[in-house]
């Protein structure tokens, strides 16, 4: 479980976040939703540490990770599995070096036992016998599955994904979106998801929080989104023709 | 100005300190001194080469009296190839070289999100990305000097063999004539401190870049003009402490 209490952020005079506080619990796909601007990326930074709050605690599992320093932090970072927008793989690496490098740093396994493990993960994400390829030979869905098969390669308890589905097609954006909450649920991760996609939060939203002009405007879950009377979420979520549509027929 | 040097030496100082893993890092290091060594040979053999032997025909026709001995080409040649053509002339091409490529490496991985990945796995990502790169640096810029220094000489002695405005046996003689050990020394002293300049300065550009593609060239500029004032600098401190 994470909790977030009270988070402020201040990039000079432009205060991003104010006072956010929620909770993520394990085994649930907890979602920050948001307009563009609205502080949704800059408080995933917070919570991994990327960026240090200006105001506020992050807790992971009754531990304030924002009172601690780089070295007191390495042992919940291991237990830390990161998606990101564009991936981040590193370019130089193999998507088996890729999925193997925390391993080589953080743990005593054998080659074999590495290698085994990274064959997992790659199976797990539905990329078997794609071990020797380069991220620049991947299309933007193989590279997302292999950032989640990097993450979950030190079998972490905290899982963060920041804008999974950006750059794919629909039924891709599906595939990432179930291959997340499979984890989730099969590992009872505590799993945060940072995104804009309507497919997303009517799919696996088990817990969102609204971002509004940096402050929480609504929490709640994707079956009390239709029916929400919040107009900044309504706003939001039922911007297009489309959506309105699909309201109305609810 | 002192914001920036302030930055400078903490990125150094967390990049040495102790490594997760020494067997990965070492093998980084291996990684790196292949890249900035062998990946400078061919460069450094084509200038060491032309310089040498620019200079060894600037000089004979500079000393073009009687009054003068012919051999003195050759150890005006060798002294100022080894003491300031092969160390800064060399350390100017592999900033070029070796520093634009640390810097936009660096850039690379800052603005595509690697390093932020790194330091989500509680990796020590200036330790894991700067520190084998200082330390091939140091190694591999006095190794590739050394192997300058050979060409260049080998560079005047073809001058002579191809004009004939000295002959290679006056030439060989000079080379051997008043050679002091310390000019050796000298010259390692600049490498070494080249060594770590290149790699710094372009690593610290290059991990405090910000933005996009666009940046990251501006980045790999920045070190390698950097870079290349602060060895003049150092060569001017090293040569007037140590001569």
């Amino acid at each position: 479980m994470i909790e977030i209490q009270d988070i402020y952020k201040t990039f000079g005079d432009n205060e991003v976040l104010k006072g956010i506080t929620a909770t993520f619990e394990a085994g649930k796909n907890n979602l920050i939703i948001g307009g563009s601007g609205s502080g949704k990326t800059t408080l995933l930074k917070c919570i991994v540490g990327l960026h240090e709050p200006t105001k506020g605690k992050v807790i992971f599992n009754g531990e304030d990770f924002t009172a601690m320093n780089f070295e007191e932090r390495v042992p919940i970072r291991k237990q830390i599995g990161m998606l990101f927008q564009n991936s981040a793989l590193f370019d130089s690496m193999t998507v088996e070096e890729n999925i193997i490098f925390p391993l080589n740093l953080f743990t005593d396994m054998s080659k074999s036992e590495k290698l085994d493990r990274a064959n997992f993960c790659l199976e797990r994400v539905n990329l078997k016998d794609k071990n020797k390829l380069f991220p620049s030979e991947l299309s933007g869905g193989m590279k997302k599955r292999v950032g989640i098969a990097r993450a979950i390669a030190m079998e972490p308890k905290y899982l963060f994904v920041d804008e999974p589905n950006s750059g794919l097609d629909p039924k891709t954006s599906i595939v990432i979106d179930e291959l997340i909450n499979e984890l989730t649920q099969e590992y009872k991760i505590t799993t945060v998801i940072v995104t804009h996609d309507m497919n997303s939060v009517m799919g696996i939203g088990d817990h969102i929080i609204f971002l509004h002009q940096g402050k929480k405007a609504w929490e709640g879950t994707n079956k009390d989104i239709a029916h929400t009377d919040n107009q900044e979420l309504n706003d939001f979520v039922f911007a297009s023709k489309f959506t309105q549509a699909a309201k109305e027929k609810l | 100005m002192f914001t920036t040097l302030g930055k400078y030496i903490l990125l150094i100082r967390l990049s040495f300190k102790k490594p997760e893993k020494f067997s990965v890092y070492w093998g980084e290091i291996m990684r790196e001194m292949v890249s900035i060594g062998i990946g400078s040979m061919g460069i450094i053999s084509i200038i060491s080469v032309f310089i040498g032997a620019v200079a060894t025909i600037q000089v004979a026709f500079q000393l073009a009296s009687p009054l003068v001995p012919r051999s003195i080409a050759g150890s005006i040649s060798r002294d100022s190839t080894i003491l300031e053509f092969s160390p800064t002339i060399s350390a100017l091409v592999l900033a070029g070289r070796v520093g634009s490529s640390i810097a936009s490496q660096i850039g690379t991985m800052r603005v595509t999100e690697q390093i932020d990945a790194l330091e989500i796995m509680g990796v020590n990502a200036p330790g894991y990305l700067i520190a084998p790169k200082i330390f091939a640096g140091i190694i591999m810029v006095p190794m590739l000097v050394i192997y300058s220094m050979v060409l260049g000489i080998l560079g005047g002695y073809l001058a002579c063999a191809i004009t004939g405005d000295i002959a290679t046996t006056d030439y060989v003689m000079g080379l051997r004539d008043g050679f002091q050990p310390i000019i050796i020394q000298v010259a390692l002293v600049k490498a070494f401190f080249y060594g770590f300049i290149i790699t710094s300065i372009c690593a610290y550009q290059g991990f405090y870049t910000s933005g996009g593609a666009l940046e990251v060239g501006q980045s790999a500029t920045t070190g390698v003009v950097y870079s290349c004032i602060f060895i003049l600098f150092a060569d001017l401190i090293i040569t007037s402490a140590m001569l």
